[in-house]
């Protein structure tokens, strides 16, 4: 784990910042969300960082890391469904949100633990998930017609090419 | 600015206040860095993908959006066989190949059915993908490798797609097709390299 030498909470924050595989599975469910509309972005918004949150403390305790071998598994599936330009209803998409953002959180919570770090971490963890979330869900909101869509779904295929790759690195 | 989005600029500013610490995990930037480099050395790589982005635009809706979609994740599955060192039988041929059909396809403004011209477009994606999957350094981030590449080769299909934006006019279509042309004696170059 990268210290910032500012506190744990910067330390937390920075962790996510810093991980691509918990970072680009969160800015897609971001985007998913955005794009579904408002009532979907908000969803996401309240849900995601919540989720990470509640999943990241248990993995404080927990403190066992989830196995790497997995860790491609969020990336292709955020990835895909926005490459694919899924349109979940509103229940679905709580759902996906508060699955992904336990998984996730989870596993950045128990890297933490391990790591050093405790709570503090883990919330300042959260902080930069519901920045992300926030920003990529309300520029998805705005910026949805035309050209742009594609673009995001381009955005999406790449994330899930990465986690393609990355199941092939752990593999290897 | 509005009041509201001063107040959401400034509450997400405040949550990164901090400088952030310089990054000492070893090998990640310098394996995003090598991975977005690596489309981009090779004129072969350069070539294909910028004209896979000139057909794209030639042949107009949807495969100008579809095949810039679906080409990573194929290209993707082609480098997952480069990691896992399954090997791909005359991979610098491939590669050659499609420098040599996707030039004359824009050279001769070929219009395939869709489904041809994705599968067409996804066997070249394969032999691309296995090239760079082979190709990674040791100690460099294999996930940000591969996401720079995948960002690299993205970035050169909307360099084609921009360039074959001009087809629109009479005299870009004749540039285009020459432009074409020219990608297809590039690729014939590369083929007798790989074969010689």
């Amino acid at each position: 784990m990268v210290e910032s030498g500012l506190g744990p909470y910067y330390d937390g924050m920075l962790h996510v910042v810093l991980s691509a595989q918990d970072l680009l599975p969160i800015l897609g469910l971001a985007v998913i969300a955005g794009l579904g509309g408002k009532p979907h972005a908000r969803l996401a918004i309240l849900l995601l960082p919540l989720a990470w949150l509640i999943a990241g403390f248990i993995g404080t305790q927990v403190a066992r890391p989830l196995p790497a071998f997995i860790a491609w598994l969020p990336l292709v599936l955020v990835g895909g469904c926005l490459a694919f330009d899924s349109r979940p209803p509103r229940g679905v998409l709580a759902l996906f949100v508060v699955a992904m953002g336990a998984w996730l959180g989870y596993g950045n919570g128990a890297a933490l633990r391990v790591a050093g770090a405790d709570m503090r971490a883990v919330i300042g963890s959260a902080g930069t998930v519901l920045v992300a979330t926030t920003l990529l869900a309300a520029g998805a909101v705005a910026l949805q017609a035309g050209w742009r869509r594609i673009a995001w779904r381009v955005a999406g295929s790449w994330i899930a090419a990465a986690g393609v790759l990355l199941l092939g690195w752990t593999l290897r | 600015m509005d009041r509201h989005s001063r107040v959401a600029v400034a509450t997400s500013l405040a949550l990164f206040a901090a400088a952030a610490g310089a990054h000492t995990e070893a090998g990640q930037s310098a394996g995003f860095l090598t991975g977005l480099m690596h489309p981009v050395s090779g004129l072969d790589h350069v070539l294909a993908m910028v004209a896979v982005g000139m057909w794209g635009a030639q042949l107009g809706a949807p495969a100008i959006w579809l095949l810039p979609v679906t080409f990573p994740l194929v290209m993707a599955l082609g480098g997952l066989l480069g990691l896992l060192g399954i090997p791909l039988p005359g991979v610098e041929i491939g590669i050659a190949a499609s420098a040599i059909l996707l030039g004359a396809a824009v050279m001769t403004d070929r219009r395939l059915p869709l489904v041809a011209a994705a599968l067409l477009v996804g066997a070249f994606a394969i032999f691309h993908g296995h090239a760079h999957g082979t190709e990674l350094p040791e100690g460099q981030s294999g996930l940000l490798y591969s996401l720079g590449f995948v960002v690299a080769t993205g970035c050169l299909h909307a360099i084609g797609i921009a360039i074959g934006a001009i087809h629109r006019w009479p005299a870009g279509r004749v540039a285009l097709r020459i432009a074409g042309g020219g990608v297809g004696l590039a690729g014939l170059l590369f083929l007798w390299r790989a074969v010689v």
